[in-house]
């Protein structure tokens, strides 16, 4: 592991890393959030679904520094007396799940989409492009609605809730894959005419082979930056989506879902309720920003003089 | 009177892990009226060495140390004295033509654009001077010339604006950063008629850089040599050249392929100066014992009848009665026997390539049969026959840079093959073929665990060729494989592959623009021009006595290195 790291830190890439205060900062902070949301059962003082822990007579509870604040309540209490410090914890597992998740079910499909409509062109490439194009007019918070508004048509009440991450999962990675198609196509339409792919074709090699084996791992640098890029703009659907009240239910709540519920007390004084969520938010998504901003100026030869 | 005078030049460039010397104590100079090259493999800081007169480096480079003086004044570190002398006493010929004039705008303007920034000519004057210089470099018709884009020219064409822009300001110095490496033959030959004439007529300095040692010997009066920074010899041009002293400039001047008769090999010099003899025939003992033997036999191997290839045919714009039709081959015919290497000759747009694409079956052609094997390469009722032939024809490739897979390691690119075309071969036997071959084409078996991007160009290309051979390939293209190299690592190369054609019985299509390195190598060859056949001979036939006025005029306009000699 630490031989690794020394590898990298002697890389190009690595050099740029350890030159970029940004990019270590977000990076600390993105790895504590995730590391915190995945051993949530450890980090957090408490757990917001166990029912035996949680008591309504704690409800309202403002954060410490505040009066009548508890010490046992550090970010005080929501609506039902739950922590908020641990149940925004919780939250951020749901929020990161799904962000990874379809993320990668974006990827899948505009990957294999983008690759394929590169690399044999014709009529085929035609179509996935128009559809990618149309797709792209209609915004994704948009599409992520439809698909979930069709979800909720064919999947019984009772089971929606328990669905509700998977279509979560499909509804964003439906409306993020053209993303990935297009930079994809792009890069492979370059890759295919070098010379390396006609030695491949020379040798006989099937298509698949080529386009899986030789052109991908090529095209995979752009693919990383929108890929980070993506998860931070997947992350706020689910969390647009949860606070429009078609995401994850209080039971189960998403960041999204804390700041929709905050939001009905923001008036009525109990300021902390939607404020810490927010921030939370905040500083998860701009901590991916900001290094696939990075990612995206290491990674590019054309400013790696500077 | 010397008129440029470079004086115990440094250039460093300082990376992150170490500091490079681009140039270390250059010293020479320059008098007016004479045309001097300067001549050096990549990466010998010659054209550094140029940009550092007009104050082109670059950040990361540095000039530590030396003085730079043209007719007396200091430029180095002197802004205000550079900014008016480049473009107005110093002008500078970039190596492509392609890209060094804006696309956007008609020559007209980028010509009186730089007239007027340097000197006090009102539209019209500056237009008239214009399309006499234009006139002056030999563009016919300049008046209505004048008015088109940089796109409406050819590529010599357009080098002769570059330099008409070069000289608009009357300039005392031309740099040509490898002026005439993007051109064909012809074009390279006026090109250089015309510098040499606008030295005399305009009394100028020109410096010529290159790797080209025939260029040097048929325009320059002085020569530079320079390897890793510095100066190994200058001197007189023939000097030189008939009687390097030094032994890099002797290994340079061994290695470029005469071009006035045919040499078995090439000699190869060693750091210590001693000849290197020993070919990699042990080497291949391995590989044939494996193989077995071909017999030299006459068999055609390739019959190529009457092809023809149109471009963008199907597509929407084509109509039936469009004959406008590019043809990039037009009924080419030509036969290859087995074991024979056979060359295929022409300058650029003369269909080489295409044909070497359409034997790979990269492509098909539009009319006409290709036998290989007397069996038919497109039977479009048999498809299967396609991929039978795949492993016996491989490919060479011209760009060292991008024909590796930069992903792969070394041992699985030379692998791949070796695993698809034998399904059911164990481990073992493939990295004892994977080794054997990265000992036939002399390369360590150590570099078999790293990536193409650790390698030199020539190195590369080493690999690419045991990639080719790992398939145990009748019919080895090698298109233009050579001619991004330097010449020595070029003769090494073509050494390898003489030596790999006598010892595994391969025959050989051999696609250059490279008149000596053909005569050098192949025992046939097919002249191509436009996409049509000029005319196939013995090479030794076509270079004594050329039928075709087009070869004859090959012949005459190729820079000769024994011009001098």
């Amino acid at each position: 592991m630490i031989k690794f790291f020394n590898h990298f830190i002697d890389t190009d890439i690595g050099y740029s890393f350890k030159k970029s205060k940004i990019a270590i900062i977000s990076t600390i902070v993105f790895l504590i959030i995730v590391f915190s949301s995945m051993f949530a059962s450890i980090v957090a003082p408490y757990d917001p679904f166990d029912p035996a822990s949680i008591s309504l007579m704690d409800a309202f509870t403002p954060p410490i520094w505040v009066d009548g604040g508890n010490i046992s309540f550090i970010l005080g209490t929501d609506q039902q007396g739950r922590d908020m410090f641990s149940t925004m914890i919780y939250g951020s597992r749901i929020s990161l799940t799904v962000g990874f998740a379809s993320i990668i079910f974006a990827m899948i499909l505009g990957i294999s989409l983008g690759v394929t409509s590169g690399y044999f062109g014709g009529r085929y490439e035609i179509v996935v492009m128009r559809f990618t194009d149309v797709q792209l007019t209609i915004p994704s918070i948009l599409m992520a609605l439809l698909v979930d508004g069709i979800a909720r048509g064919f999947i019984s009440k009772s089971l929606h809730d328990d669905m509700a991450i998977y279509v979560l999962i499909l509804a964003i990675g439906i409306s993020e894959w053209p993303q990935f198609a297009r930079v994809t196509r792009a890069a492979t339409l370059v890759e295919k005419n070098k010379e390396y792919i006609l030695a491949s074709k020379i040798i006989g090699l099937s298509n698949i082979v080529i386009m899986f084996k030789h052109i991908l791992p090529n095209i995979l640098r752009p693919v990383l930056v929108i890929a980070t890029i993506g998860l931070s703009q997947a992350i706020i659907t689910e969390s647009t989506l949860s606070f429009l009240g078609v995401g994850f239910p209080p039971t189960n709540p998403s960041l999204g879902t804390l700041i929709r519920f905050g939001n009905n007390f923001l008036f009525s004084g109990e300021w902390w309720i939607t404020f810490f969520p927010a921030i939370f938010l905040v500083i998860l998504a701009l901590s991916i920003n900001l290094l696939g901003d990075w990612m995206r100026d290491a990674l590019n030869p054309k400013l790696k003089a500077r | 009177m010397k008129f440029l005078e470079v004086n115990n030049l440094d250039i460093e460039y300082q990376t992150r892990k170490e500091t490079i010397y681009a140039s270390k104590n250059v010293s020479f100079n320059l008098h007016r009226g004479e045309i001097i090259g300067i001549v050096g493999e990549s990466g010998s800081g010659k054209s550094t060495v140029a940009n550092a007169i007009i104050n082109l480096i670059d950040k990361p480079g540095v000039i530590t140390n030396g003085s730079i003086k043209l007719d007396g004044s200091e430029l180095r570190n002197n802004a205000d004295v550079i900014k008016n002398i480049r473009g107005k006493k110093i002008g500078f010929v970039f190596q492509d033509p392609q890209t060094s004039l804006n696309p956007l705008f008609k020559i007209k303007d980028q010509l009186i654009e730089t007239i007027q920034t340097h000197s006090n000519l009102n539209y019209k004057e500056a237009e008239t001077k214009s399309i006499n210089l234009l006139r002056e470099v030999g563009i016919e018709n300049p008046e209505k010339r004048i008015d088109d884009y940089p796109h409406q020219f050819s590529g010599g064409m357009r080098q002769r604006v570059v330099i008409a822009l070069a000289i608009s300001c009357e300039p005392d110095l031309i740099i040509a950063d490898e002026p005439t490496t993007a051109l064909d033959v012809s074009i390279q030959f006026k090109i250089l008629q015309l510098l040499k004439k606008l030295t005399v007529e305009r009394n100028l300095g020109i410096i010529i850089i290159t790797h080209d040692m025939g260029v040097i010997s048929e325009t320059t009066d002085r020569v530079i040599v320079m390897r890793h920074g510095i100066i190994v010899e200058q001197g007189k041009t023939q000097e030189i050249l008939s009687k390097p002293k030094s032994l890099e400039c002797k290994s340079l001047v061994m290695s470029v392929p005469p071009t006035n008769k045919k040499i078995d090999r090439f000699k190869l010099l060693s750091p210590e100066g001693k000849e290197i003899k020993n070919s990699s025939v042990k080497l291949t003992n391995n590989i044939i014992k494996n193989w077995g033997t071909t017999e030299t036999s006459t068999k055609k191997l390739i019959d190529f009848v009457k092809v023809s290839k149109i471009f963008d045919e199907g597509s929407i714009l084509s109509t039936k009665n469009n004959v406008a039709n590019i043809k990039a081959l037009d009924n080419v015919s030509f036969e290859v026997f087995e074991g024979e290497s056979f060359g295929l000759v022409g300058e650029s747009g003369s269909g080489k390539s295409t044909i070497a694409k359409i034997i790979s079956s990269l492509i098909n052609p539009s009319s006409g049969e290709i036998y290989f094997d007397n069996i038919s390469l497109f039977d479009p009722k048999n498809k299967v026959i396609k991929n039978k032939f795949r492993g016996q024809i491989q490919m060479v490739f011209q760009d060292p840079y991008s024909s590796l897979n930069p992903r792969f390691k070394v041992k699985s690119i030379i692998a791949e093959p070796i695993k698809f075309f034998q399904k059911n071969i164990g481990e073992a036997h493939i990295s004892k073929s994977v080794n054997d071959l990265i000992d036939i084409v002399g390369m360590s078996r150590q570099s078999l665990d790293r990536y193409p991007h650790e390698f030199s160009g020539g190195q590369r290309q080493r690999i690419s060729i045991a990639r080719a051979l790992a398939t145990r390939p009748r019919l080895l293209i090698c298109d233009e494989p050579t001619s991004a190299l330097d010449v020595s690592i070029q003769a090494q190369v073509l050494n390898l592959l003489k030596d790999l054609q006598s010892q595994l019985n391969l025959t050989i299509l051999f696609i250059s623009h490279d008149l000596p390195v053909i005569r050098q190598m192949c025992d046939r060859t097919t002249v191509l021009k436009n996409g049509k056949v000029c005319e196939t001979d013995f090479t030794e036939n076509i270079f004594k006595k050329p039928k075709h006025s087009y070869t004859k005029e090959l012949l005459d306009l190729m820079p000769k290195i024994e011009a001098i000699i």
